[in-house]
């Protein structure tokens, strides 16, 4: 059930350090209350902000599978789109490559996001107007790469996910597991080292979710990336993760391996979580 | 004069006082309009005569010529026989009914106020879509446009231009804009927000979102305004017929003031039957362009 993979080198490519998001009109101007450890509900009635995430600390190692698993509302979704800055932190340290990627520009940021970090969405968030190679190729164009080269490529991705002849059809025109294929090869084709998968699987059907996840795996155990991947389901995250961090209400409860999770649970949270698991 | 009762009557500025107030502000533009009409004018000089040289041009096409054209062009724009030749009765009826020339000079003045207002409310609405600040003040700007009686607008533009093409297209102009405007906004808000995020997170500038994801996936609700840019721009052309633009709209007015009630009723009917060439080629091709990827899902 678990990787193989290189868990032994253990070389860290992404670190986050205490890192707070607040929602709210002024977030700095609460940030003390809430690291005194004002209660969710008291922050809310005093100033109407709320946490989105609450001293987030972790480190994630080359080519692991890093999964980060919650209920929906504790921040699952926000914490993953600060790997790429989707969402900025109200303050913390994201340090990716060795480079705190808080201080990047604008300009500097697109062309973080166009190399080192790519995506797939719930929702697979396909453009509905191009069509299955235009999709693939989306991050390829971004980068200027010229139109045979990118093609090229894309094809060979589109090939390797299963979807082989699919080229000149639109999204519109494929069932949810070929979308979120045609999601995956787009994000594989940009080659980049890091990989964030924001439940890329809840939207398909059981039997459909358990083919991709079997597929993820196997081209994990070729590519070696670092995946980031979120999920609210423990069988999934038990499934694809080497380690899973558990986040509730935007904090991390527990950050461990999956044996460590299943034998030694941090919280009667946890606890009530692990406790259906079919071994 | 302490005496009047405000109660009943509402209490009112002197009237001497309204009628300088009236009276100043229409020296000041007559004033404006008699320092800068001319550099004004000359700053149009290049858009009359291109309206010149197009109503020229389509006048001097032979009929036959520009039947062809105007079926060649409803047909690649819709796909469909049977609009082409409702166009092709259309047009013999009107040239039969010798209303050719006012017809030619109408879809000459169309034409270029639409492309006009395309070319400036496209844009316009793009701005409006990005910023909220500019929402909010084009939004009201256009609900004033829009709901002012035409004849309004007309006054200052007379007073800046006198009569004529100019004048007539800017009445043209301002009165049909609105819907090309709202409707780029509205298409380019209503953007999948997880499309969007997905162009974001592979690293596209704001640009490339705009070009590559915003403007396409807004291009029908786009061409939905384009269409009612079209229809308010012929209403347009019978109340712009007054300050001097010719066209279907000129007999419409001298049967108003003679009371000629069936030619009237002809070049009516004739602007009626443009609108609908237009309206039908328009949306038939903003539905083309929308199905452009249903249309394969049958192969």
């Amino acid at each position: 059930m678990m990787n193989d993979s290189n868990i032994a080198m253990t070389q860290p490519i992404v670190e986050i350090k205490s890192l707070y998001k607040v929602f709210g009109k002024n977030p700095k101007s609460v940030l003390k209350a809430v690291k005194q450890g004002i209660s969710k509900q008291a922050l809310l009635e005093q100033t109407g902000h709320t946490i989105g995430l609450f001293d987030i600390n972790l480190t994630i190692n080359r080519g692991e599978v890093f999964v980060i698993m919650g209920l929906s509302g504790s921040g699952k979704s926000t914490l993953i789109r600060h790997f790429n800055r989707m969402i900025d932190p109200t303050v913390g340290e994201i340090i990716i490559d060795g480079q705190n990627i808080i201080q990047l520009k604008q300009s500097q940021l697109e062309a973080f996001r166009r190399h080192k970090i790519a995506m797939v969405f719930q929702n697979f968030g396909l453009m509905p107007h191009l069509n299955i190679l235009d999709n693939v190729a989306y991050g390829l164009k971004i980068n200027g790469v010229n139109k045979t080269e990118r093609y090229d490529h894309a094809k060979r991705w589109i090939n390797i996910v299963g979807l082989e002849g699919y080229d000149l059809q639109f999204p519109m025109q494929l069932s949810g597991g070929q979308k979120q294929r045609v999601g995956l090869a787009r994000a594989l084709a940009v080659d980049t080292d890091i990989l964030l998968m924001d439940e890329p699987f809840s939207a398909l059907d059981p039997l459909i979710r358990r083919e991709m996840q079997a597929q993820l795996i196997e081209l994990q155990s070729n590519l070696h990336k670092t995946i980031i991947f979120i999920t609210h389901d423990l069988d999934e995250a038990l499934k694809m993760g080497d380690r899973i961090a558990i986040l509730k209400d935007g904090k991390i409860i527990q950050l461990d391996t999956p044996e460590e999770i299943l034998k030694n649970p941090a919280d009667d949270y946890v606890a009530d979580f692990v406790r259906d698991v079919k071994f | 004069m302490a005496e009047t009762n405000w109660f009943y009557d509402f209490p009112k500025m002197d009237k001497a006082q309204l009628t300088a107030i009236k009276k100043h502000l229409d020296t000041a533009y007559r004033d404006f309009s008699r320092n800068y009409g001319e550099a004004i004018e000359n700053f149009f000089e290049p858009l009359l005569n291109l309206m010149v040289w197009f109503e020229n041009l389509l006048l001097a096409t032979p009929w036959w010529l520009m039947i062809i054209i105007l079926c060649g062009l409803s047909y690649l724009a819709s796909r469909s026989y049977k609009l082409s030749v409702g166009v092709f009765a259309a047009l013999l009826s009107i040239g039969y009914l010798s209303m050719w020339d006012d017809t030619m000079r109408t879809l000459s003045i169309i034409t270029i106020c639409t492309l006009i207002a395309i070319a400036l409310g496209i844009p316009i609405g793009i701005i409006m879509a990005r910023s909220n600040l500019a929402r909010s003040i084009i939004t009201p700007l256009l609900d004033i446009m829009q709901t002012m009686p035409a004849f309004v607008y007309l006054i200052p533009v007379v007073m800046l231009l006198g009569i004529g093409k100019i004048p007539g297209l800017i009445a043209v102009v301002i009165y049909a804009i609105p819907p090309v405007i709202r409707f780029t906004n509205l298409g380019i808000r209503l953007v999948d927000k997880e499309v969007l995020e997905a162009a974001t997170a592979f690293g596209a500038n704001k640009s490339q979102r705009l070009w590559g994801v915003q403007v396409p996936l807004a291009l029908p609700t786009i061409m939905a305004g384009i269409n009612q840019t079209i229809m308010m721009a012929l209403a347009m052309v019978v109340i712009a017929s007054m300050i001097g633009v010719k066209g279907l709209g000129q007999p419409v007015l001298k049967s108003i003031t003679n009371q000629y009630f069936t030619l009237g009723l002809f070049n009516g009917l004739a602007i009626v039957a443009l609108a609908i060439i237009f309206d039908r080629v328009s949306s038939a091709y903003a539905k083309r362009s929308q199905k452009q990827y249903q249309e394969q899902n049958d192969e």
